[in-house]
């Protein structure tokens, strides 16, 4: 007797939803006229993602190891983080539904005819939202997949739609193209990287599940160098992902390059789907051989925070400082990876949220600030930004000062737990290291708030376009987030108590 | 009444609201809503001394509520006669810090209404400060109040401003982090010990082996001394105090700086007795070098700010050398001397302010013969710089010499070189004085306009508390030897008794 594999549909519900809107978006793309389109994608995809998080909402009191024969773990953490990534994706969406910083038609080659003519039609991308629904579904199954080949599967959901993503900028083609080849051909690597360990892991353990993995640990038997190799070589890919150094170099080019409402949601979301992902390996399937890989990871932490803060400080370009800033974050999450603890988990999950919404805040705002040929990105043409727009220059600093973590802004509370965490399992020199590039960082993040307050301004043509309604929304949810957790974080806190663990 | 503390924190945020609702244009009924807001914060802290009993000993008007409690983290607030006097301070100054500058605001980088803001949430921030009996909202509080003044001199302040901003909060923030890891370091032994607290109460009664103690007290002390500032970590000062406009250096030098001494007296002391011991005799070594220092370079300034900067840092040696004397003469001397400086630097900074924007520079060579022109005003920097080099009469004197005492039976040599600073103290203020009060009336000074009953009504009562507390320290001083003689059995040390000739 041959029995179809149980389905606990109720608990899968939120990743379906999101793809059955994505292959939804795909039809719109074929069938309805090209001026509805663009509004028709953009209300099915907020409608899926809010969709989706009451669905997790309601079901977030079960768990379950068997909702998809053993391949994904549904437990507190898992749907946590599932919420913090609908939740930055919906903001992420907000900037995305102004069309205008899409290419017309990805397909004509820059500065050709066929380009000009479809700009002077007035085609837009649409493509863009079932593309963006489909990496949502991908960052969704990371972080929840427990066996190595539905971690791939996942990684690569969430992998693609952004390589194509990334390319889809309307203005600056050319480095937007390869910006998206680069990324594509070093997201390629590294996923071939994560297959590799994932092989080694299978010849070492006999399974492909992290369970399986960790009870392999026990049984002692197998060699123990195919186990390091494996978890090396898993790391890296993850390591490439959410951007840690040494496999960062795709970060700034790929950020610079790629549409900035994009390069937002890429920061935020991916980190906290690739992050979430690590956690739960490292957490469930390596637990029990920490005294292996904790040292190469914290050694990769250090480097990390210390690279991007010192890299960052010689930035001109905003885009390309924010990505140097992304990297420094990587360092401070991966802290908390090491701490392998609940408040380790917790921290981590906090920090997501602190430096997502933040990350979110600042792209958004980049995305104001034009002159006749698009986004103005060079920081010094940025100097002086205080008196032409304090609330949009209010905004930015209140961002930078949460990236620097200073105190009643959620940044400060991402860094105390994260440093606590750490401090609480021992590893005392990473607070230290932690500590001290905080100072460095914060160097940068206040020449910016100074450049932007007390700089002489240089540029005429430098404007703040007023921003659509959608934008606005999305920049005032990061303002009130970033400020409202800085101020009362208990309201994550308390929640992350009982959500802050994994089902083994 | 309950919740004064709060109540008093909260009176200038209501005071910020007000202003959010006054049209931008009307610069004079902003000026106005502030002076209100501050009054009305003066009226409250009266009722907060009103309600409080000198005698008990430790907090009072405690208040307590959850905050995070996934890291057992309260609004704690409470105060003893240490931080109620600073509180007084601070809203003593600050009202008159707003009368005195009227004009400080107007010609700013930003709005007077943003001037305005800044400072009473400055005000909130430095009382909120001195209030908070929780490490973690200490620290908060600690850093936050940064930004504030951060745009104060940046965007009102003169020359250089926004490099010497920066300067000054950079080191200001490097330090806090190094405090952060400290403040997480006891926090996380308090919770090995069972306790998980962030009370500066509970936290006192942790036994904590001495590499440890070592190690925390290094990460408060760096902070607090940055933020004192004690030679060699004063780099920024002189350059923040030349930037900033009169107002913003009172509070500054008079209030904010006065946190750094506070906290070496309320965490480094009674948290880590066992290491205070340790490094008393290195932390007293670099009082003396600052006293000496600070008065050496004092002379030689030819800006007028930097230089009442250079005797900040002279007399902020006095008050670290009384505190790691661990005498009870000398730590009631140092918290005397906090409020004293408080004053008469203010008075050095208002009456310096006046000067300089009558005269339109701040070179002391340009000033000479004030006294003829301007005889209010020049009779009122005499006084404040009296008061600098702690004239007996003069409140000053009695926290210099209680400081001394205490000091001389544990360091005696240290106390004698401490002593120069006196003389030395002596020659920075009367060779100013000499320049720029007497002689010739230079050029450029004979049309300079002397005080207006405004000017005159803010610097009154400060120089009126200068001399009365001089002659009768009295009501303040009681009440600090109160809260010394808790401090000195928290940590656990006596006075060294006079040894008698057999």
């Amino acid at each position: 007797m041959l029995s179809a594999p149980h389905l606990n549909y109720a608990l899968l519900a939120p990743i379906l939803i999101i793809l059955g809107a994505a292959l939804l978006g795909v039809l719109v793309e074929a069938f309805i006229s090209k001026a509805l389109r663009s509004r028709l994608q953009i209300g099915i995809s907020l409608i899926a993602v809010i969709a989706a998080f009451i669905q997790l909402i309601r079901v977030r009191n079960l768990t379950s190891t068997s909702a998809a024969v053993g391949s994904v773990a549904i437990d507190g953490a898992g749907i946590y983080i599932q919420l913090i990534i609908l939740a930055l994706a919906f903001v992420g969406l907000l900037y995305i539904a102004d069309t205008d910083n899409f290419t017309a038609q990805a397909s004509a080659i820059p500065g050709s005819t066929e380009e000009a003519s479809s700009i002077a039609a007035g085609s837009q991308q649409t493509e863009v939202f079932p593309l963006t629904l489909f990496a949502i579904a991908g960052m969704m199954l990371f972080p929840i997949a427990t066996d190595l080949i539905t971690l791939f599967v996942a990684l690569e959901v969430l992998s693609l739609p952004l390589y194509l993503m990334s390319g889809l900028s309307r203005r600056r083609r050319l480095l937007s193209q390869e910006a998206a080849l680069k990324y594509f051909l070093l997201g390629a690597f590294s996923s071939a990287f994560f297959l590799f360990g994932a092989a080694f892991l299978y010849g070492y353990s006999g399974s492909l599940s992290l369970n399986g993995i960790a009870d392999g640990v026990h049984s002692s038997g197998a060699n123990s160098v195919f186990l390091l190799i494996g978890i090396i070589f898993l790391s890296v890919g993850l390591l490439f992902k959410v951007g840690a150094v040494p496999f960062h170099s795709w970060t700034p080019d790929v950020y610079q390059g790629a549409p900035t409402p994009i390069t937002g949601f890429m920061a935020a979301c991916t980190k906290a789907a690739a992050f979430g992902a690590m956690l739960r390996i490292f957490y469930v399937g390596f637990n029990d051989v920490q005294w292996d890989w904790k040292p190469i990871i914290s050694a990769i932490a250090v480097i990390t925070m210390v690279f991007g803060a010192i890299a960052a400080i010689v930035q001109r370009d905003v885009k390309r400082t924010l990505a140097f800033s992304s990297i420094t974050h990587a360092g401070f999450i991966l802290i908390a990876v090491v701490a392998l603890s609940k408040n380790g988990l917790a921290a981590a999950l906090f920090y997501f949220i602190s430096y997502g919404f933040a990350t979110l805040g600042a792209f958004g705002i980049v995305t104001l600030v034009r002159d006749s040929s698009g986004e103005i990105t060079d920081l010094n043409r940025w100097s002086g930004l205080g008196k032409r727009s304090p609330l949009v220059a209010s905004a930015f600093s209140l961002f930078m000062l949460s990236f620097g973590g200073i105190p009643l802004t959620a940044g400060f509370i991402g860094k105390f737990s994260v440093f606590t965490a750490s401090y609480e399992s021992g590893n005392i020199n990473l607070v230290v290291f932690g500590v001290l590039t905080s100072a460095v960082a914060l160097f940068f993040y206040l020449k910016i708030v100074l450049m932007i307050f007390f700089g002489e301004s240089r540029s005429d043509t430098l404007t703040v376009v007023i921003p659509s309604i959608l934008t606005r929304v999305a920049i005032s949810i990061c303002v009130i987030v970033t400020i409202l957790l800085g101020v009362y974080p208990s309201l994550i806190f308390n929640s992350l108590q009982t959500f802050a663990t994994f089902l083994h | 009444m309950k919740n004064i503390l709060t109540v008093l924190e909260l009176l200038p945020l209501f005071g910020v609201i007000a202003l959010w609702l006054t049209p931008k244009e009307n610069t004079k009924l902003i000026k106005q809503t502030a002076v209100a807001a501050s009054l009305l914060t003066l009226v409250e802290s009266f009722i907060a001394v009103w309600n409080f009993d000198i005698k008990f000993k430790g907090f009072q008007l405690v208040e307590s509520y959850n905050w995070i409690s996934a890291f057992h983290i309260k609004y704690a607030v409470g105060v003893d006669a240490i931080s109620l006097t600073l509180i007084l301070l601070t809203t003593i100054l600050v009202p008159i810090v707003f009368i005195a500058g009227w004009h400080e605001s107007e010609d700013g980088r930003f709005s007077p209404k943003t001037f305005y803001v800044l400072m009473l949430v400055l005000e909130t921030m430095m009382i909120g400060v001195f209030a908070a009996t929780d490490v973690f909202l200490f620290y908060v509080i600690f850093e936050a109040m940064l930004i504030p003044v951060y745009f104060l001199i940046a965007g009102y302040g003169r020359g250089e401003r926004a490099a010497a901003a920066l300067k000054f909060l950079l080191y200001s923030l490097f330090g806090g982090l190094l405090m952060l890891a400290a403040v997480i370091g006891i926090y996380i032994i308090s919770t090995n010990q069972g306790v998980g607290t962030f009370d500066v109460n509970e936290l006192s009664k942790l036994t904590i082996d001495q590499s440890t103690q070592n190690w925390l007290f290094l990460g408060f002390f760096i902070a607090f001394a940055i933020k004192a500032p004690l030679w060699p970590f004063h780099t920024w000062l002189p350059g923040a105090a030349k930037s900033a406009t009169a107002g913003t250096s009172t509070l500054l030098l008079g209030i904010l700086d006065k946190v750094g001494t506070y906290g070496m007296i309320r965490f480094c002391l009674t948290l880590f007795p066992g290491a205070t011991k340790t490094f008393a005799p290195w932390i007293i070594t670099l009082a003396v070098i600052s006293i000496l220092y600070g008065a050496i370079l004092a002379i030689g300034q030819k800006d007028i700010n930097s230089m009442i900067a250079f005797t900040s840092i002279s007399h902020f040696g006095f008050i670290t050398l009384g505190i790691f004397a661990l005498t009870s003469q000398g730590i009631s001397g140092a918290t005397f001397y906090m409020i004293n400086h408080g004053f008469s630097t203010a008075a050095l900074f208002l009456t310096a302010g006046w000067i300089v924007k009558r005269r339109g520079s701040s070179q002391i060579a340009d000033l000479g013969g004030l006294q003829r022109v301007v005889p209010v005003l020049a009779w009122s920097f005499f006084i404040a710089g009296l008061s600098a080099l702690a004239l007996p009469g003069l409140s000053s004197f009695v926290s210099e010499f209680l400081v001394l005492i205490g000091s001389f039976s544990q360091y005696p040599v240290a106390t004698i070189f401490a002593t120069t600073g006196i003389v030395l103290a002596a020659l920075y203020v009367l060779l100013v004085v000499q320049r720029a009060l007497h002689g010739e009336v230079k050029s450029g000074n004979e049309s300079m306009v002397d005080l207006n009953l405004r000017e005159k009504l803010a610097i009154a009562p400060v120089i009126a508390l200068l001399v009365f507390l001089g002659f009768y320290p009295k009501p303040v001083l009681h009440p600090l030897n109160v809260a010394t003689s808790t401090v000195m059995s928290q940590i656990g040390v006596t006075d060294p008794i006079a040894k008698a000739d057999k």
